[in-house]
């Protein structure tokens, strides 16, 4: 299936979930907060969260900022 | 703090430190981190922003480096438009600090001015307020608007002292008291802070605390400028506390006229 992350496609195994998106991309011990199609995915929800195709997934943590 | 002062409180927690200062700007984290000690803040605001994916996963990032345990994180909504982007985007902050609820609600109205968009800010400060977030709301200085958003429930309003990153001081003190004068929740001077002088005139003035970035980190030297500032706050805290004598349009000796003898 293919997704979009942070605006990017991904292709991503029928299945995968957050958890494994979030492995494939290196953040899972990373300080992130994620949206799916918009809605917030609370961080204990990661592993059962099923994705499908055409979903689209906001990541964002911290930065520098005033 | 001196034994004359009270703590600040802002939603329930007392700080010793009336400035709060920004993580935009500086050279690197350990440069940001250095100022944020050198100054004396116990609260510091951050952006949420998308992770870059391509990013090297070996660079720490800003809450490794700046602790959540040690420090209050103030999330922004800078770069936000209208009131649908900002409460998303506390809402995102919200889940990314653990259901922390004190968030900096700022809706710009356009990019030259980086002036707030009140009417967008009422909108948002509203939903926020009712979702359960804590707001420190950036506004304009207009009396009425910073009243107004004290009565939705903002825990802190935080008028401008002159544009976001402009350095140009506190344009307009007198709207700034006439702001204090009304408020029931800390005033706190946010954006147009120069050089530590515009920081003491904001405490000065009666101001509950300063909110600054740009001074801070555009300055030749960020570390000894951060140290100014919490100086500068401390000073202008005290001044405000003592009560300053009158002004008056002509001399009045210091000296006694009694017991001259010429």
């Amino acid at each position: 299936m293919q997704i979009h992350v942070n605006g990017e496609a991904m292709q991503l195994p029928d299945g995968a979930t957050l958890m494994d998106l979030l492995a494939a991309l290196k953040l899972l011990d990373a300080r992130v907060a994620v949206e799916l199609n918009q809605e917030i995915v609370p961080r204990s929800r990661h592993t059962e969260q099923g994705l499908q195709d055409q979903d689209q997934i906001e990541i964002v943590h911290a930065i520098g900022g005033g | 703090m001196n034994s004359h002062d009270t703590p600040l409180n802002i939603a329930g927690r007392d700080y010793q430190s009336r400035l709060i200062v920004g993580s935009g700007k500086y050279a690197s984290f350990q440069q940001n981190l250095d100022a944020l000690v050198a100054s004396g803040a116990e609260m510091i605001t951050v952006a949420i922003r998308r992770v870059n994916l391509g990013q090297n996963k070996d660079e720490p990032s800003l809450l490794e480096v700046i602790s959540p345990e040690k420090y209050t994180i103030l999330p922004n909504t800078a770069g936000c438009y209208n009131a649908a982007d900002a409460v998303r985007t506390c809402r995102m902050a919200r889940e990314l600090l653990d259901g922390h609820k004190l968030v900096k609600l700022e809706v710009l109205g356009d990019q030259k001015t980086l002036y707030p968009n009140v009417t967008e800010t009422l909108i948002a400060a509203e939903e926020l307020v009712k979702d359960g977030f804590d707001v420190m709301v950036y506004t304009s200085d207009d009396p009425l608007i910073a009243k107004r958003l004290e009565e939705i429930g903002c825990v802190a309003v935080m008028p401008l002292g002159a544009p976001i990153g402009s350095g140009l001081g506190i344009r307009n003190p007198y709207n700034i008291r006439m702001i204090l004068e009304n408020a029931k929740v800390p005033i706190i001077v946010d954006a147009g802070v120069g050089t530590a002088s515009d920081a003491a005139i904001a405490m000065e003035l009666g101001c509950d605390g300063v909110l600054m970035n740009t001074a801070i980190a555009e300055a030749k030297n960020p570390v000894l400028m951060a140290s100014a500032m919490k100086q500068a706050v401390a000073a202008g805290r005290e001044a405000w506390l003592a009560g300053r004598m009158p002004r008056r349009l002509y001399a009045s000796a210091s000296s006694p006229i009694d017991g001259t003898f010429f």
